[in-house]
């Protein structure tokens, strides 16, 4: 393997990957440090928008978390040979993510350091409140399941270990759907739509995660992903792009048809400094670029995937940036019909900035997720173990 | 050596004493703040008065009226008189992070111009969406109808804010200083209009019902049919704002 890094090299990078890792991870608790000391006053956040870019950071890394775990459920539950060598990486990823997302989100929140009475005090009517179960649920469930696969002796179980995360993952993008589908007080949300919407969008952008980390891993081992594989995996992130983008569509023009929602839409589509982000960011740049990458002939090159992929996680970024922020920055209308001001900002639009601090958190969570999983593939055994010759013969694999 | 001069006998005693000292000092504010109440008890004579310990009883519902007719272009009395009355003094840089529990909202109607001025603020709804959202159970519904934010269990995810569609609630940015004691407020906790419980409890009206100069506002139980608040209602057109989302609220508009 001439290409391959040597092993003294392998264990630099490693090493330097893990500080980098490291490092970030270390500046966004700083930075969540900083913000419960001074006050969310050093944040971009306000009154009218409560959530901010920390919001986006955790709702892509726990989303991406749950559909990053869709590689594993069609190996063990679908019983796709393919994707079930690539059960453990995608568990991993699933609990790496899913803990950089959670962190940011608990850094963030005003009283950071009560985060015991969330755990002893539960409302059963609040989404929140479930999500307070099903996340650490996720973690257990998902950890089990990577014993199940990886310990030759648990093997017999993988497959009900499997079916269990598969549902329960299913039911925790359906809690975080829900976090804003249940929400009757703003225009933007409050549609049963998003539940469903953000299970595709999990297929999306976890499935983009795991083809990004897995060109790297095979890149790191000089090894070359096996043509049908890729062939496989692509086709498979097109169509999910494709589904979200179709989602995306049905919410916009559901609210669109109606009269109360119409401003609002106008508003997030085509006059407002959202309307250039969805347009361009998350329909051309994270949606309709990736697919003609994909479904051209440049999606025959591992390369061109990857770049796909990486468009594929941008638009992702900037969907919940315009979904989130923009959602919020529209005026509550508490007086249909009237044109109203207040010393509140009633009926203005808000504008948002992003602080360096708020940032700096999500990121940190980015760089948890990044620490965890760079760990994680060095010191145990992830990378995926194709026997292709073997699977072509055997007919197991089919386009 | 006699037992005057003990050196050991004399370190017991002076550490004895310091340690009743600090011990006075620990209760001494508890028991100021109880003389404090209990002066405050014996000065409202109200028999609408809560005793301390007492719970609030689901036999009445509090609740506004607010006369929309009367409000006064430009006055802003009541606002103040919340402020004050409830230690809301911060101003941060960015005006859209203070803390509003009361506001007035200047209505134009689109098809004729007509003005309109009205207070608005948490408006006690009884199937209220922040306490259906929020994860601890810090958002609350008191029996008498009065919606809460407990400040010890509130973890500031801000989810209230979300879910209310009056954008009654503030989140606290920045640490504060010079709170009223009666109102507790802190760093990191979403608050909103208490309805001044503090007062309610006493048997007094809320702040802003009291300094309205127009006698545009009126305070009492939505349940008793010879209140003041419910004779009103029965007689003259009210409106729930946003009544569409059937959150039957406690603050009820004349005149809009």
């Amino acid at each position: 393997m001439s290409s391959s890094l040597t092993s003294r090299n392998e264990a630099g990078i490693f090493y330097v990957l893990a500080a980098i890792g490291g490092l970030v991870t270390a500046v966004g608790l700083g930075s969540a440090l900083y913000m419960e000391h001074a006050g969310h006053v050093v944040t971009g956040m306000n009154n009218q928008i409560v959530w901010g870019i920390p919001h986006v950071f955790a709702i892509f890394l726990i989303v991406a978390a749950s559909g990053v775990l869709n590689v594993a459920s069609i190996g063990s539950v679908f019983g796709r040979v393919i994707y079930k060598s690539r059960a453990p990486l995608s568990g991993l990823l699933s609990i790496a993510m899913l803990a950089g997302g959670l962190a940011v989100i608990m850094l963030d929140l005003g009283r950071a350091d009560r985060i015991i009475v969330a755990a002893t005090h539960f409302n059963p009517t609040s989404v929140f409140g479930w999500n307070v179960i099903l996340y650490p649920g996720m973690f257990a469930i998902v950890a089990v399941y990577i014993w199940t696969m990886m310990e030759r002796r648990m093997n017999a179980y993988s497959k009900p270990a499997g079916f269990a995360a598969f549902i329960w993952r299913i039911l925790l993008t359906t809690g975080t759907g829900s976090i804003f589908a249940f929400l009757v007080a703003r225009q933007a949300y409050g549609s049963a739509l998003l539940a469903p919407m953000f299970i595709i969008m999990s297929f999306a952008w976890g499935l983009a995660v795991f083809v990004v980390v897995q060109a790297a891993m095979y890149f790191w081992n000089g090894m070359r992903l096996p043509p049908l594989v890729l062939q496989r995996m692509k086709n498979l992130l097109g169509l999910f792009v494709a589904a979200t983008l179709y989602f995306t569509a049905v919410l916009h023009l559901t609210n669109a048809y109606f009269a109360k929602q119409t401003a609002f839409e106008y508003f997030l589509l085509f006059d407002s400094e959202f309307s250039a982000l969805f347009w361009v960011g998350q329909v051309l740049i994270g949606s309709i670029v990736p697919m003609i990458l994909i479904w051209s002939t440049t999606g025959q090159r591992m390369t061109w995937v990857t770049v796909a992929a990486l468009l594929v996680i941008f638009g992702a970024f900037v969907q919940l940036y315009v979904f989130i922020i923009g959602g919020q920055a529209f005026p509550l209308d508490i007086f249909p019909g009237y044109d109203v001001k207040s010393s509140f900002f009633d009926g203005q639009v808000d504008h948002y900035t992003a602080s360096l601090p708020e940032i700096l958190l999500g990121l940190g969570g980015i760089g948890i997720a990044f620490t965890a999983i760079t760990i994680g593939v060095r010191v145990l055994r992830f990378m995926p173990q194709d026997d292709v010759q073997h699977l072509e013969t055997a007919g197991a694999i089919t386009d | 050596m006699s037992e005057q001069n003990n050196p050991r006998r004399a370190f017991i005693a002076a550490a004895g004493a310091g340690v009743a000292g600090l011990g006075f000092t620990a209760i001494a504010p508890g028991l100021h703040l109880m003389a404090v109440a209990q002066a405050a008890d014996a000065t409202t004579n109200s028999p609408a008065a809560r005793k301390a310990g007492e719970a609030a009883s689901s036999a009445v519902r509090w609740g506004l009226l607010v006369d929309a007719t009367k409000c006064a272009p430009g006055c802003t009395k009541c606002v103040e008189a919340c402020h004050t009355e409830n230690g809301i003094t911060e101003k941060m840089p960015d005006a859209r992070q203070n803390s509003q529990w009361i506001r007035k909202i200047e209505l134009v109607d689109r098809r004729n111009g007509r003005k309109t001025e009205l207070p608005m603020m948490c408006q006690h709804c009884a199937n209220p969406p922040c306490v259906d959202v929020c994860p601890t159970g810090a958002s609350m519904k008191r029996a008498d109808g009065i919606v809460l934010v407990d400040r010890h269990s509130c973890i500031g995810c801000r989810y209230c804010m979300m879910a209310c569609p009056y954008k009654a609630r503030s989140f606290v940015h920045a640490p504060l200083t010079e709170q009223n004691p009666e109102v507790p407020r802190g760093k990191g906790c979403v608050e909103s209009c208490t309805l001044c419980a503090h007062r309610v409890d006493k048997g007094q009206n809320p702040a802003c019902v009291e300094k309205c100069p127009e006698g545009a506002m009126i305070f009492g139980d939505l349940m008793d049919p010879n209140s003041a608040i419910s004779k009103r209602i029965a007689s003259v057109p009210t409106t729930q704002v946003r009544s569409d989302l059937r959150l039957d609220v406690g603050v009820r508009y004349q005149g809009i």
